[in-house]
C-alpha cells in the first residue's frame, strides 16, 4: 500500500475504530498501525492530535457544556458548575463507573436554546440548576 | 548525502546556478536551497531545525531571507536556489521578525545554561548570541514537566525542548525507526514514543542520531566529558566496519562519534558503537596480568613464566605426539597482522595446519558456496550500494539488530521507494516495512532458492544472453530445479505459492537486484549448497557484477574477512591460495624458510568445528586459542567444554575471563582494539586501519607481539618492529592486498580488495566482466531438512541469533551497564498462537530443552512462523548453545546451530 493511501485512511480508521468501543485502546492503536503500516508514533501523534479522539475508556453519557459567547451570556458558568457537582466529575474527567464524562465546547450551535448542554448527540436548552440536578438524578438541594 | 527538495526547479538548465546574496555574487549546485548557498558563501544564518543530513523542514522560521521579487519572508532552508535570485539576509524587518520568533522559543524553553550538559555547544546560545538577546523573556509556564531518565544513555528534558522536530526526523528519516514523535497540540505539543510513555518502553534502538543532533539540551547524554584529542578507528563490534572517532581526555576515551567522512557509515552508528565501546575498554574486568593454572586456580605470572611455559608445553605435546598435536584457533576480532601471524606461528613454526578462526562457526559457506560459484568468497558488493538497489531480497539476515547501520540503510532504501522482499521465519524488522515477507521454516532455503528460480525460468523472465553467456551448468541445475515449483516448495518451506511467485517476479524484474543474505542460510549443515542455490539467482537474472547488483554476505564480526583473508582457514593458504597449487605453496615456502606441514591431500581438513571430536579422539593435545569464546559460541557446547578440560595444554589469549579462558592452563591479556595499531577488513573487503588510542591496562599486549614472543621462544624468531611491518610482508604475499600500504590507508577511507598495486584505487564491486572462476556455476540441489526435525518428544524447531544490544559471546558488551539493563537475561521468542497452546505469556520462565540439555529463559511472545523459536546465544549464565545442535556442513565444517529440536517446559514458579 503506498504511504499517502495508507495516511488518507488513517483518520477514517481511527473513526470507525472509536465509534465500536467508544474509544482508542492501545492495542487499537497498535492494530492501526500494522494494518496501515504507519508507525505507531506517527498513529499516536495523530490520534492526540484531534480533540475528537479519545485514548481512554469514556461514560456512556458524554457530557458537553456549551461554553459559547450566548450560553457564557445567559449563565453558562453556572451551569457547568451545577453539572460539576452533581457529576462529581472535573471537566475532561470520566466517573469511576463509566456512566458519564465531563467536557466543555466551544459552542453546540444552538445559541436560541442557551444555556445548553448535549448529552451524546441530545440537546438539552434553555437550563436552570434544577433541570441539569434533574438531568444528573439526585434532589435538589438547594 | 544530502538531498534537499528540489521545489520548482527546471529540468534540463545548467548545474550551476549564480546567485546574488548581500550584494556578492555566489555559485551553487542546482538543486541546492538558498540556506546551503549561503553557508558555501560563508555567509551565517542563525537556524534551529537544519540539519544536512535531513529533509528540509521550515519550522523555525528563523532562516528567513528577503528575495527581491518574492513577497514575505521565506524561509531559506526550504527554498531552492535560482539563477539570478537577488537574496538579503540582513535587514532591520528580518532582524525584528528573528527577534521575535526566537523570544517566543525563548519563552518556552527552561534552564540554566550554566549547569546545562550543552552549555557551549548549544545552537540556542549560538543563535541567541547571535541575534543580539539582550534580556530572557518571560516563561509561558514553570518547567514541570517530567524528564525522561528511563533509557540508560540519556535523557529527555521536555521544558528545554523547542519542537524543532530534528530528533523526530533523525528516527525516521535516517534511522527508519520512528520511535518518537511529536503529539497532542498547540502549548501541549510534545516529541514523545507512541502511546506518551517512557523512553524505554518504547521501539527505540538507541542509534543516538537524535541526542548528538538535538539543538539544545532538551537530549542529552547522561555521561558525557569533552575530549582533548580524536583518534580516527574502527568499531570492533560487528563487521559493518563502522569507521568511528574516539574522543581520548588523558589516558581514557570519552566519547564516540561516527565518522561522516567514512563510505561504510556516513557518520551513523548503532547502540553498540556509540554506547557500547568506552565501557568494554575500560572495564575494571580486563585481564590485565599474564595467568597461570596452578592446583586448579590461577595465579598471576610475568610474561616471561607465561611465554616459557607455553613454549616448553608445546614443544612437550610436538616432540611426544607430533605437530599435528597442536592447533591454533586465531580471531575474527584481532586485526589482520596478528591473524597473518597466528596462521604463519601454526604452519611455520608448530608445523600443524590446525589452524582455523570463528569464520567457521558462520560464514564459512558462503566462502566455499560463493568460491564455488563465482570463484571468489565475499560480497560481491560495497554496502553503499545496497541503498541503491531497485530490489532487495534479503535472505536469513536480520540486518537490523546484527548489521544495524546496514539495516537502517535498506530501511532507507524502501522509504525511498526500494522494493524489499524478506525471507525470515520472524517478522523481523525489515519484514515489517517488506513489499512481501517470506515466513519460511528454518533450513529450508535452498527449496525456497530453487522454487524462486523456478518460477523466474518459468515465467521467461531469465537473462538468457547472460546465463549464455557467463555461466555454465544450466542442464544440471533445471534437472533437479525443475521440480521446486513453488506448490512443491510451499510444502516444504510453508511459504504460500502465490507469494513465491510474486517474490520471484518482483526480484527478477527489479533491475538491478540485490541479494543479501546472512547466517539464517549458513549455519546449516546444508549451508554451502544453500549458498550456492541463493547464487543461481543471481546468475539466472544476470543480477552480478554490476553495481548494486550481486550476492552478499554480510559478515559477522569487525575482522572475519580479514581472518579467513590472512590464510586462518586450513583449506587455504593467505589470500585464499591453494594447497593444490605448487607454485602458491612453493612462495610461502620460500618467504617463510620452512617446509609447510602436509597438505589438506594427505589428512583431513581439522577444521574449529572438528577439533572437538579430534581433541576427545587423542590426536589434538595443545591448543592457543586467541580472542574466542569457543566454550559459549559453538553448537553443542558441552562437548566442547569436555573437549577443552581433557587438553594436555590450553593457551587462551583474551580481553576478558570468558568461560573458554576459565578452562585455559594459561591466560594472557590481549590488548583491545583502541590500544593497538592495525588493520580490520570489513564486510565489503574493506581494510581499515585502527590506531593506538589509549594505553593498555597493567601488562596487556598486541596480539601480534605475543604471537612473535611464542615463536622466537620456538626457535622461529619473528622479529617485527611495528604492525605496519608485518602488514608489509603479508601484503606482499597476497595478490589481492598487493596495492594496499599503511600510507594509502592514511590517505583512503579504507581500500576494498582486490587492490593488486599501488595505483589500484581498490574494488566496488566484483565480478565485473568476468567472474573470478571464469562463468559463473549454475548448481541444481535438492532441499535436504535438517539433521533435527520436530517430533513429539521435542516440538518445536530452535533457531538462533543476535540481539541488537549484546554481541555475540557478550564479553564486551556485558561490561556495558545501559546494554545489560536493556536485555539482562536470555530469551526465548514464540508465535502467539503456540503460546497459548503451552498457556505462556510474556515474561515467564521456561525451560527449553532439546536432546543435549537445557536453558532457562524467558518468554518474549513474537511474530514467528508456527513450531518455531527463537533464541539468542549471548549469556553466558543461560547459554543457549548447550542445547543447539553441531550436526556439520559435509564441504566446511559449518555447525547447524539455526535448527534443532526442543520442547519448551513451564517451569513451577518459585518463591
Amino acid at each position: 500500500m503506498s504511504d499517502t493511501r495508507a495516511r488518507s485512511q488513517l483518520i477514517p480508521l481511527l473513526q470507525k475504530a472509536q465509534q465500536k468501543w467508544g474509544y482508542l485502546a492501545s492495542e487499537a492503536l497498535r492494530e492501526i498501525a500494522r494494518e496501515l503500516r504507519i508507525p505507531e508514533s506517527k498513529v499516536y501523534g495523530v490520534a492526540t492530535f484531534y480533540a475528537q479522539f479519545k485514548l481512554t475508556r469514556q461514560g456512556k453519557r458524554s457530557v458537553k457544556i456549551c461554553r459559547g459567547t450566548a450560553c457564557h451570556v445567559r449563565g453558562g458558568a453556572r451551569i457547568l458548575a451545577e453539572t460539576k457537582k452533581r457529576l462529581g466529575l472535573q471537566e475532561g474527567e470520566t466517573s469511576p463507573d463509566y456512566q458519564h464524562t465531563l467536557e466543555t465546547v466551544a459552542c453546540i450551535g444552538a445559541c436560541a436554546l442557551a444555556p445548553c448542554l448535549t448529552i451524546n448527540e441530545e440537546v438539552h436548552g434553555r437550563l436552570n440548576t434544577i433541570k441539569v440536578a434533574a438531568l444528573f438524578g439526585g434532589e435538589e438541594d438547594a | 548525502m544530502t538531498s534537499v527538495a528540489v521545489v520548482g526547479a527546471k529540468p534540463a538548465s545548467p548545474a550551476t546556478i549564480t546567485l546574488t546574496i548581500d550584494g556578492v555574487r555566489a555559485q551553487t549546485q542546482r538543486g541546492q536551497s538558498v540556506l546551503e548557498a549561503c553557508r558555501e558563501a560563508g555567509i551565517y544564518l542563525p537556524t534551529l531545525c537544519y540539519d544536512p543530513d535531513l529533509e528540509p523542514y521550515g519550522g523555525c522560521r528563523l532562516c528567513m531571507v528577503e528575495v527581491e521579487g518574492m513577497r514575505g519572508l521565506p524561509t531559506a532552508c526550504t527554498l531552492p536556489a535560482q539563477e539570478g535570485m537577488v537574496v538579503r539576509t540582513e535587514s532591520p524587518q528580518l532582524d525584528a521578525v528573528r527577534r521575535d520568533t526566537l523570544e517566543l522559543i525563548l519563552a518556552d524553553h527552561a534552564g540554566d545554561c550554566l549547569i546545562c550538559r550543552k552549555n557551549g555547544h548549544c545552537q540556542l546560545q549560538e543563535v541567541s548570541s547571535y541575534l543580539g538577546v539582550d534580556c530572557r523573556p518571560a516563561l509561558l509556564r514553570e518547567p514541570t514537566r517530567p524528564v525522561d531518565r528511563s533509557n540508560p544513555f540519556f535523557d529527555f528534558d521536555p521544558n528545554k525542548c523547542i519542537l524543532c522536530g530534528i530528533c523526530v526526523r533523525a528516527c525516521a528519516e535516517l534511522q527508519g525507526a520512528h520511535a518518537i514523535d511529536f503529539a497532542w497540540r498547540g502549548l501541549e505539543t510534545k516529541v514523545t514514543p507512541s502511546g506518551g510513555g517512557l523512553w524505554i518502553d518504547s521501539n527505540c534502538e538507541y542509534c543516538g542520531e537524535c541526542l548528538i543532533r538535538c539543538p539544545t539540551g532538551a537530549l542529552a547524554p547522561k555521561n558525557s566529558q569533552k575530549a582533548s584529542r580524536y583518534v580516527k578507528s574502527v568499531c570492533p563490534y560487528c563487521g559493518v566496519g563502522c569507521s568511528i572517532r574516539l574522543g581520548i581526555r588523558g589516558d581514557r576515551i570519552v566519547s564516540v562519534a561516527g565518522d561522516k567522512e567514512s563510505p561504510v557509515n556516513n557518520g551513523r552508528l548503532c547502540v553498540k558503537g556509540r554506547f557500547g565501546i568506552i565501557e568494554a575498554v575500560h572495564s575494571p574486568n580486563r585481564l590485565t596480568k599474564p595467568l597461570i593454572k596452578r592446583d586448579g586456580n590461577f595465579v598471576e605470572a610475568n610474561w616471561d613464566e607465561a611465554l616459557d611455559l607455553i613454549a616448553q608445553k608445546f614443544h612437550e605435546i610436538r616432540a611426544q605426539h607430533g605437530p599435528e598435536a597442536l592447533g591454533v584457533i586465531a580471531s575474527a576480532r584481532i586485526a589482520n597482522e596478528a591473524n597473518y601471524l597466528a596462521q604463519k606461528l601454526a604452519r611455520a613454526v608448530l608445523g600443524t595446519n590446525k589452524v582455523d578462526c570463528c569464520a567457521r562457526i558462520c560464514h564459512a559457506p558462503s566462502v566455499h558456496g560463493l568460491l564455488r560459484s563465482f570463484g571468489s568468497g565475499a560480497m560481491t558488493n560495497s554496502l553503499a550500494e545496497i541503498e541503491e538497489a531497485h530490489t532487495i531480497l534479503l535472505i536469513g539476515s536480520n540486518t537490523t539488530e546484527a548489521h544495524p547501520t546496514v539495516g537502517s540503510g535498506i530501511r532507507r532504501a524502501v522509504q525511498r521507494g526500494t522494493k524489499l522482499i524478506a525471507a525470515d521465519p520472524r517478522e523481523i524488522e525489515l519484514a515489517k516495512i517488506a513489499d512481501i515477507h517470506l515466513p519460511l521454516r528454518p533450513g529450508t532455503d535452498a527449496a525456497l532458492a530453487n522454487a524462486l528460480a523456478h518460477h523466474i525460468i518459468a515465467q521467461g523472465l531469465q537473462n538468457q544472453k547472460f546465463m549464455d553467456e557467463r555461466t555454465e551448468g544450466f542442464e544440471e541445475f533445471w534437472a533437479v530445479v525443475q521440480k521446486y515449483t513453488p506448490e512443491y516448495a510451499e510444502g516444504i518451506t510453508g511459504v504460500s505459492a502465490e507469494k513465491i511467485k510474486r517474490a520471484a517476479e518482483l526480484y527478477a524484474r527489479g533491475q538491478p537486484g540485490m541479494i543479501v543474505y546472512c547466517l539464517g542460510v549458513t549455519e546449516h549443515r546444508t549451508g554451502v549448497v544453500s549458498v550456492q542455490t541463493i547464487a543461481n539467482l543471481a546468475l539466472i537474472t544476470g543480477f552480478v557484477g554490476q553495481p548494486s547488483s550481486g550476492v552478499n554476505p554480510l559478515r559477522g564480526q569487525n575482522n572475519v574477512q580479514g581472518a579467513c583473508d590472512m590464510g586462518a582457514l586450513p583449506e587455504f593458504l593467505p589470500g585464499y591460495q591453494r594447497w593444490d597449487n605448487p607454485e602458491h605453496v612453493k612462495k610461502f615456502e620460500d618467504a617463510w624458510g620452512v617446509k609447510l606441514p602436509k597438505t589438506p591431500a594427505h589428512y583431513p581438513l581439522i577444521f574449529c568445528s572438528r577439533m572437538w571430536d579430534d581433541i576427545l579422539k587423542g590426536n589434538l593435545h595443545g591448543l592457543y586459542i586467541i580472542g574466542e569464546d569457543v566454550a559459549l559460541t559453538e553448537g553443542n557446547i558441552s562437548k566442547v567444554r569436555k573437549a577443552l578440560q581433557s587438553l594436555d595444554f590450553l593457551v587462551v589469549q583474551e580481553l576478558f575471563m570468558t568461560p573458554t579462558a576459565e578452562l585455559a592452563h594459561v591466560v594472557l591479556p590481549a590488548a583491545g582494539f583502541a590500544e593497538i595499531d592495525g588493520t580490520f577488513t570489513d564486510s565489503e573487503r574493506r581494510v581499515q586501519r585502527v590506531r593506538k588510542a589509549v594505553p593498555s591496562p597493567g601488562e596487556c599486549k598486541p596480539d601480534w607481539q605475543i604471537v612473535c614472543e611464542i615463536s622466537n621462544r620456538l626457535g622461529y624468531p619473528m622479529n617485527y618492529q611495528n604492525a605496519d611491518e608485518v602488514f608489509e610482508e603479508l601484503r606482499k604475499l597476497m595478490p589481492n592486498y598487493g596495492g594496499i600500504t599503511y600510507r594509502r590507508l592514511e590517505e583512503h577511507p579504507g581500500l576494498q580488495w582486490p587492490c593488486p598495486d599501488e595505483a589500484h584505487p581498490g574494488t566496488r564491486f566484483l565480478h565485473k566482466e568476468k567472474f573470478t572462476r571464469g562463468l559463473g556455476k549454475l548448481v541444481g540441489i535438492e532441499q535436504e531438512p535438517p539433521e533435527e526435525v520436530p517430533d513429539e518428544e521435542y516440538p518445536f524447531l530452535l533457531t538462533t541469533g543476535r540481539v541488537l544490544q549484546h554481541y555475540n559471546c557478550a564479553s564486551m558488551t556485558e561490561q556495558v551497564a545501559g546494554v545489560v539493563q536493556l536485555v539482562p537475561e536470555n530469551l526465548v521468542e514464540i508465535s502467539p498462537k503456540d503460546a497459548e497452546a503451552l498457556g505462556l505469556k510474556g515474561g515467564d520462565l521456561v525451560r527449553v530443552v532439546s536432546r543435549r540439555g537445557a536453558v532457562k529463559a524467558r518468554v518474549k511472545i513474537r511474530q514467528i512462523a508456527e513450531g518455531v523459536v527463537f533464541m539468542p546465544f549471548h549469556h553466558k549464565e543461560e547459554p543457549t548453545n548447550l542445547i543447539t545442535n553441531d550436526a556439520l556442513d559435509p564441504i566446511c565444517g559449518t555447525a547447524e546451530v539455526k535448527a534443532c529440536a526442543v520442547r519448551i517446559e513451564k517451569r513451577i514458579k518459585t518463591l
